[in-house]
């Protein structure tokens, strides 16, 4: 049904999208926790920078992931050096682009679905011995979870569509950083290309589509852990 | 078992300051207006607000000593709590809710045990059902249990009642009563109906502007022209310490004896000997410096005046007391003056059966 080529950027960009949400998620549950529950000074100045990677434009993120992550960049030199991980040109780079674009979206649901949890119930479990590791584990994270689950699908979704930062940061090498959307792109630079395009691009929609299901499920298996 | 409180507690608008002490078996009931401080005080308990000062010791542990630095958080407390919002667990069965406190106790309750507390709080039904899809009177009937099946060694209740309408409150009351008598967890009972309190309390402290205006006996206080003055409760009346001494079968009435004489009303289904409280409001009581002959009015108490209360318009309230029963009557300042009522003199009151408030109240068990 697929040509080699054609599967290899699908699984390519699953699999850079599900590691870019893997990664991305504890830093937003943090980050959320961060957010939903505490004060502090330069808190709107922390909300800003967080949803930067929603406005800048992509190419301008990857332009700044190249300088950061790059080989010759700091971060990208002491990451090769100490822990032998290689961003550029490599499919890890697009995740690491992908996570940090669709960041946002994990955090925003994460930290809606927080400040919806009633503190009261919190308090609730504290006075019937529940310690606060414990209120965590089996009130916090419970109540949140369609949040969360919502809010990893829409990044996964977004990041399935990722493209500027991506042909920026890594490149577009075949079987290494060329996802779905950088595929479509070569396939239209190439004479005669037009039907792979119009076959990926039928994909995404396809992709899109279970994602937008996927979301649903989830609020409706949530609603029902919260019915009667 | 008991608690001993005292801190102070300074907030945006207002400053609580108070001590207290909560002595085994039976409901204290903290008493007062809305923004008296009475949720600050069984928060402070509970170890959900840090006071700025003070000390709370339960079953003789301090729990908080501010001048010692100690605060034990709230999980350590074994303090039950039952909120005004029950405060369910919506993602929980009303089984798993009712067990989350047990399972964390440090002496668990025995199955027989939980057993009894879901009949006695008649939640066999409910016990796979979410609380979404649960009553107010169930929902707080659940909190109830969860509560107390964390063994706890003091409950809180913070006008569990409040949010209910009134068929929901005569659902959950009498649930309340057989804990009071069955559970011998002292219950700190917060609540600004003198309804609840008089059907519920043994002792109560008065609240007012975040200190203690009064406390007492429940029978001491209602009957009380202080309290009353300083709670600005409405309608009051007294309430009775009675026992079932007499069924007067043929004329449908039933005869209550109290320290100082009896009290004919009309017939209640209760065996003799039988502990009860009624409550005699202050409106129904009809005074007489001589003794009426040929009246319509079954009780006819001898007492003696002991405080008069003039005012506001035209009313003033007479506090008598009856053999060491406190009474009080609301009659006119015009009578009162027409009369001569002053502190030490006899006189007669005169209650009519019907009017002695029915909702007759079973009082603890000794």
């Amino acid at each position: 049904m697929l040509s080699p080529a054609e599967s290899e950027a699908l699984l390519l960009s699953l699999r850079v999208s599900l590691v870019a949400i893997v990664w991305a998620f504890p830093f937003a549950l943090a980050v959320a926790l961060l957010l939903a529950h505490r004060n502090f000074p330069g808190k709107t100045l922390v909300e800003g920078v967080l949803t930067l990677p929603l406005v800048l434009p992509p190419v301008v993120m990857g332009y700044l992931l190249l300088l950061a992550f790059g080989t010759r960049g700091p971060l990208g030199a002491w990451l090769l050096h100490t822990l032998g991980i290689r961003f550029a040109f490599s499919w890890t780079g697009a995740a690491l682009a992908s996570g940090i674009i669709t960041f946002p979206f994990q955090l925003r649901a994460i930290r809606l679905a927080l400040e919806a949890i009633d503190r009261g119930l919190g308090d609730a479990a504290a006075t019937l011995g529940a310690r606060p590791l414990d209120r965590f584990v089996n009130i916090t994270l419970p109540l949140a979870l369609p949040g969360i689950v919502a809010g990893a699908i829409t990044a996964f979704a977004a990041s399935l569509g990722e493209f500027g930062a991506i042909i920026t940061f890594v490149s577009n090498i075949p079987g290494e950083t060329r996802t779905l959307p950088l595929a479509i792109y070569s396939a239209l630079q190439a004479p005669g290309g037009e039907m792979v395009a119009a076959r990926l691009s039928a994909l995404s929609i396809v992709l899109a589509l279970i994602g937008v299901g996927l979301a649903e499920l989830a609020q409706r298996r949530a609603r029902a852990m919260l019915g009667p | 078992m008991s608690v001993s409180v005292s801190i102070s507690h300074a907030f945006e608008r207002f400053a609580v300051e108070a001590a207290f002490e909560v002595r085994e078996g039976g409901v204290t009931a903290l008493f007062g207006p809305s923004g008296a401080g009475k949720t600050s005080i069984v928060n402070a308990i509970a170890g959900l607000l840090r006071p700025r000062k003070g000390q709370i010791a339960i079953s003789g542990k301090p729990v908080l000593d501010t001048d010692a630095g100690l605060f034990v958080p709230p999980h350590a407390r074994r303090v039950g709590y039952v909120f005004q919002d029950a405060r369910l667990f919506p993602h929980m069965s009303v089984e798993d809710n009712l067990r989350f406190g047990w399972r964390r106790a440090p002496v668990r309750a025995t199955a027989q045990d939980v057993d009894h507390l879901i009949g006695l709080l008649g939640l066999e039904a409910l016990l796979g059902r979410k609380p979404s899809g649960l009553s107010g009177g169930e929902k707080g009937r659940v909190a109830l249990g969860r509560a107390l099946l964390s063994s706890p060694e003091l409950l809180l209740l913070d006008e569990p009642l409040a949010a209910l309408d009134a068929a929901r409150k005569a659902e959950i009351l009498p649930y309340l009563e057989r804990l009071r008598d069955e559970a011998r967890i002292p219950m700190l009972y917060v609540s600004h109906s003198l309804d609840e309190v008089t059907r519920l309390a043994d002792t109560v402290i008065l609240l007012k502007d975040g200190r203690i205006a009064a406390r007492g006996s429940v029978f001491d206080l209602l009957g009380d022209l202080e309290f009353s003055a300083a709670s600005g409760a409405p309608a009051y009346g007294a309430a009775l310490d009675v026992t079932v001494s007499c069924q007067r079968v043929e004329d449908d009435l039933t005869v209550l004896a109290f320290a100082g004489g009896e009290l004919v009303v009309g017939r209640l289904d209760r065996p003799i000997g039988t502990r009860l409280r009624v409550r005699v409001r202050a409106e129904d009581v009809m005074l007489a410096r001589e003794e009426p002959r040929a009246i319509s009015a079954n009780n006819v108490l001898r007492t003696d005046v002991s405080a008069v209360h003039e005012g506001p318009g035209a009313q003033a309230d007479v506090q008598l007391d009856c053999g060491g029963t406190k009474l009080v009557a609301r009659i006119t300042r015009a009578s009162v003056a027409r009369l001569a009522l002053v502190p030490g003199v006899p006189v007669f009151a005169i209650v009519k059966s019907v009017t002695v408030d029915p909702r007759i109240l079973p009082a603890p068990e000794d």
